[in-house]
Formats: C-alpha cells, structure tokens, sequence
C-alpha cells in the first residue's frame, strides 16, 4: 500500500523553480501528535509547520515557538491610546479654549478619567488586532494556500519541507508512520 | 488519554467527533434556508419595515412625533436606550470574563452571544441619535476642530463619555467577534462546494490555515482581548449609568447606580441570550452541544444578578428613607405608589420574583420554564429602565410642570421596528454564519465530551485519496 501510494506522489510532481515540496503527516489525535513531534525533532528533522483545527496545548513548547511579543505590542498601544487622551483633554479644554464647566478647574483631571479609559482600550485593542492580522499576513484573499483541507476539520498536518538531494523521503515516511501518523502525503505548493 | 470526570456534566453529548461537530455546525450554512428561518425572516422584515416608517416620520416631521414632553424630556428612547445596550453586555461577559475565568461551558454559547452584543449595540445607538433631532448632525459629538464656530466637546460631559464608551465597546466587540470566527470561517471555505461560498468564505476567513504559530499568536491576541474588554464591559453600563447619577434629580443621584446597573445588565442579556439560544438550538437542531447543563449554568447567572438587582432596589428605597432628604423620600414613595405604580409593580415582580424560582433543580432545568422566565426578565428589566427615567422625571420640581407621559405611535412603532431590526440581523447571522464556535468546541471536546473517543480502524483514514488536489496554488 506503501508503496503505491508512492508511486501515484511522484506522478504527480512536476518540478519548476519556484515549488517547494511539503511531506505531510496527518494525524487524528492531538496526543499522539504531541508525541510525534517530539520524537520527529530529536530524530533531527526540521518541521516547517503544524497545521490543526483548533490551538493545541503544549504544541509551542513541543515545535519551539517562542512566545509572541505581542503582548509588549498591546502595552505600547494602550499607552498611545492613554497619551494621546490625556493630551487631548488638556490642551482642548486647559490650554486651547478654557471654560470653567460646573465650577471645576480648566483641567479636571478625575472627568477625564472615562474618555482616557476608553481610548487606552480603543487603541490597544485595534492596534493589537491589526498588528497580528499584519505579521501573519491575514487579510482577505481569494485562494488560499491550504496543505490539506482537513487541518480546518478534523486533521492535525505536520508538513516537513523536502531538500532536494538532503531529505531521504522513504526514511521520512517511516518515521511519520512510526510515530503515529495515519497518513502521508506529498504536497507542492508554487509560491 | 481522555479524562471523564465523575462530578461534572458533559459540555457536548451524543458522542460526537472533531467532524461531526464540523458537520453539525456547519449544515445550516451549507444548507438551503429552511422554511421556519424563512417566515422568521419575514416577520422580522415586517418589523424592520415598521422601524423605517417611524424613523421616516421622526426625521421629516421631527422630535414632535413622539410622545416626550419639557418636563419628561427623556423617556421612550433613552429606556430603549439602556435596555439594548444592556442586553449586549451578556455576550462580551461570556466571551470575556468567562474566558478569564476559564469556563469551558462558554464555548458552545460566545459566538451567537456576542453577535446578539453587536446587534443589540447596533438597535441601541438608533435611539440617542434620533433623539438628537438631526442626526445628520451626529458628528458633531466628536472632538472636532472648532471651526464650526462652537467650542471643543466638553470631555466632563456623562453624555460625552458614552459616545466614546459606547463606540469603543462596539468596535471592540465586532473585533473580538470577527477574530473568532476567521478559522471558523476557513473551515466552511476549506468545505464549501459551490464557487460562490468558496469564494466568499475565503475573503471572510482572511487566508486562514490554522498553522501552529499563527494559533500561538491568536491565542494571545485572544487572550488580551479578553482582558481589556472585561474592564470595558464594566465601564459601559458604568457611564450609562453616570449619564444620570452625575444629574442632581431625585431618585437618579445616587452612587449606587453604576454597579445596579452593570449587574441588571448582564441579568438581562442572559435573559436575551437564554431566549435566544433556546429557539436555535431548537431550530438548528443544536441540542448536543447546547445542553441542559449550559441552560443550567446561565440561569444560575440569573439568579445572582437577579438577586444583586434585587437587593439594589431595597437598598435605594432604605437609603432614600436614611437619607431624610424628602424630595428623594418622594421620588421613591411616588414610583411604588403613584400614577406609574404599575410600572413600579411589574419591574418588582419580574426581576425579584421571578428569577427566584430558579432556586429549584427542575425549572433551572427546564426549557420551557427558562424560556418563560427569560421573557419576563427581559420585560422586567424593560420596565426598570422605564421607571428609572420616567417616574423620576415627571414630578419636576415646580408642581406647575408635573407631566404624564404618553408613547406615541411612532414611539412604539421604532422599538418594535429595533426589535425586527435586531432579529433580521440575528436570522442573517444564524444562517450564513457558523452559530456555535467550531474550533473552541473541539478544543474542549476531549475533556468535556463525556465519551472515550476510540480509535476505530474504520476511522482512520489510510486508504483514503489525497482530497486537497481542488486546493492547489
């Protein structure tokens, strides 16, 4: 069966200059996968990406993610958010047309506690967002380069980037298989 | 490797698979609309129809369509007002705080509560703005340059705070929504049979693939979200709530307002929700995944923030009595007892009364008990909106400016009209959009599913073809 399903992959290889070949392993259990992971990567093969339906725990640490900065990102917004609030309340009504407003001071500083809250939230919220949407290259497109339709499903997909001339693909295969996965598949994908 | 405890209740029966959920939630968006959505949709039309007609009239004959007079300057609009953007505070509890709090039982209920968040916000905003005679005019409540001749926006204003509260909390929301559903939206897409729906569901799902580290980061994202909307869900009903409790008019200056407020908030938007949910599930055949436990757990939300509300109300009529300031002694002996008495009654008996029964086992867990119950809060907490503003405001200072206060046509007709508005868009969600959250479901389906998942050799997939060709490029 192996080696059938081989043959009917290199059939459908056609090599240009810009294609990268993908070996995927298709896995139907988060735990198994975890496992398979860890093994693939002590046995000294790089894996481009995992592919899954839903964020599995502990798969950072196992594929060596480091923590996102995103959060720093967040910080650095609000307090744009907060600067520029608090700018904006004073010079309006301290500095660029002072009133006097139920006999508080120009610059009443507990009022303008709600509007600074607000916007601190404003911008870190939506700077936030678009920071991630940014880096991840999510916007809205036509075609979508998916792996394998079922990693939005029910599948998890480990691809592993194939070398020409570095990358044994039989050996490959063992291993995946030997570690669990149900499947495995070739993919080219032109960029 | 699945854990089944002993003492919790499954989160989604039935013995379902990452794919059966897919299949599940996804039929009715794959599906052609069936005919119940259909006449659902009409009626809703119907009542849309009712709102463009008195929105028609109050725009081209002006403010005097309705029934407001000097004394009770504010009244239908500004109840309709606070009871929309009340609602909307469930669905960022749900996905926020109880994110936060690592409920796992939210995760079959945040979508659809917030999207009724974003509707009900939507419904919410028509009312200050109508009121404000010429909404075409409506911008001039930014801080713009005063090259209007008129001055800045005045930032101590309770009224300027909602423009930035209200927008901030539905821009936020929409965000926080839309972020959640992209991977539910690539599955739909990465489904879709027709060029159409693959197409639309790719621009929707913004390239989504679901790989590890684009997770990690969601995740995250998700995360900090969550975080900063838990204080901004507080904040919102906080400054509704200032809009009166700065305004030195008896019965509205009180500093218990902002957390009765947030607390009759989330009691009615849980009752909102509850309505909601109990017709989709049903519907939509949604019963494995909506479960008597989730019912369950939202009505014990109900009694709590029901009883908080409860106990406000008590503890404002024993502070006005406290107080020895009789026109606040006044203010509330008038609202139990006066022309609006019935107002007063209602409000009693269906948010103190009412959710109390929710103490036994069985109507917790009953449907059609909750459904029932969910009305009459959301009626009751109508009715405290209502009683707030207009019993306080009629008896005006001056005896010679005592009013009544009467809707008009026009009034009924633009809050049944946001009521067909509301439910138009929660139909148009229903069916083209993925109503519970795929992905997060199956994230908690190995621990909550309350079924040990074998491994059947029929379900493994290792003769099956390579599916991904009409994917290619």
């Amino acid at each position: 069966m192996r080696q059938k399903q081989c043959t009917h992959i290199h059939q459908t290889i056609k090599r240009t200059m810009t294609n990268k070949k993908y070996i995927l392993g298709v896995y139907e259990d988060e735990d198994v996968l975890l496992h398979a992971i860890e093994n693939i990567r002590a046995a000294g093969t790089k894996i481009y990406t995992v592919f899954s339906p839903y964020p599995v725990h502990g798969i950072d640490d196992a594929l060596g993610i480091e923590r996102s900065r995103l959060p720093i990102a967040a910080f650095l917004y609000g307090l744009t958010g907060l600067a520029f609030a608090l700018w904006m309340q004073i010079y309006m009504l301290g500095f660029d047309w002072p009133m006097i407003i139920g006999g508080k001071p120009h610059i009443a500083l507990p009022a303008f506690i709600p509007v600074s809250f607000e916007l601190t939230v404003l911008f870190t919220a939506h700077g936030m967002v678009i920071t991630f949407l940014i880096i991840s290259g999510l916007y809205p497109k036509l075609k979508v380069p998916v792996m394998d339709v079922r990693s939005t499903d029910d599948k998890f997909i480990m691809a592993i980037e194939v070398k020409e001339g570095v990358t044994d693909v039989n050996q490959l295969n063992t291993l995946l298989r030997n570690n669990g996965a149900i499947e495995v598949n070739e993919k080219e994908v032109t960029k | 490797m699945q854990h089944v405890s002993p003492v919790r209740e499954p989160l989604v029966t039935g013995g379902k698979t990452y794919h059966d959920i897919t299949n599940d939630v996804s039929r009715q968006v794959e599906a052609k609309p069936n005919i119940r959505w259909a006449i659902a949709l009409a009626v809703a039309l119907f009542f849309l129809g009712i709102f463009i007609y008195s929105v028609y009239r109050t725009l081209w004959f002006g403010i005097g369509e309705w029934g407001l007079n000097k004394t009770v300057n504010w009244a239908w609009d500004i109840t309709n007002f606070v009871w929309w953007v009340g609602i909307g505070h469930a669905g960022t509890l749900i996905s926020a705080i109880l994110l936060l709090f690592r409920q796992k039982w939210r995760s079959s209920i945040n979508r659809a509560a917030e999207a009724m968040t974003i509707f009900a916000v939507i419904c919410a905003a028509m009312f200050p703005v109508l009121h404000m005679g010429r909404p075409w005019l409506a911008y001039w409540v930014l801080p713009l340059p005063n090259t209007f001749g008129s001055l800045w926006v005045n930032f101590n204003s309770p009224l300027l705070w909602d423009v930035f509260a209200i927008s901030t909390y539905f821009s936020v929301s929409l965000v926080f929504w839309y972020l959640g559903l992209i991977p539910d939206f690539a599955t739909i897409r990465d489904r879709a049979t027709g060029p159409i729906a693959r197409r639309a569901y790719a621009l929707l799902s913004f390239g989504w693939t679901g790989s590890a580290k684009h997770w990690s980061r969601y995740e995250t994202v998700s995360l900090i979200l969550a975080g900063v909307s838990t204080p901004l869900v507080l904040s919102v009903h906080t400054i509704v709530s200032m809009d009166f409790a700065t305004s030195v008019i008896p019965g509205w200056h009180t500093t218990i307002f902002p957390p009765y407020f947030v607390a009759g908030a989330i009691f009615s938007g849980f009752a909102m929700v509850l309505t909601l949910m109990l017709i989709t599930r049903d519907v939509f055949y949604l019963k494995d995944y909506i479960t008597l436990e989730h019912i369950e757990s939202m009505n014990k939300v109900i009694i709590l923030t029901g009883s908080i509300v409860g106990v406000a109300y008590i503890t404002e009529f024993f502070i006005a009595w406290y107080s020895g300031v009789e026109y606040e002694q006044y203010a509330f002996i008038n609202r139990a007892t006066g022309p609006y008495w019935w107002a007063y009654w209602s409000m009693m008996t269906c948010n103190v009364i009412t959710p109390q029964l929710f103490w036994f086992r069985k109507i917790r867990r009953s449907v059609v008990a909750t459904f029932i119950i969910s009305i009459f809060v959301n009626i009751g907490m109508w009715f405290e909106r209502f009683v707030i503003i207009v019993t306080s405001l009629h008896r005006d200072f001056l005896p010679s400016s005592w009013a009544m206060f009467t809707p008009s046509i026009i009034d009924v007709g633009i809050y049944v009209g946001t009521l067909g508005l509301f439910f138009t868009l929660f139909l148009l969600f229903a069916k083209y959009f993925p109503v519970i959250n795929m992905f997060e479901v199956k994230t908690i389906l190995k621990s909550s599913s309350g079924v040990q998942h074998s491994h059947a050799p029929e379900t493994m997939h290792a003769h099956s073809p390579n599916n991904q060709a009409h994917h290619d490029k």
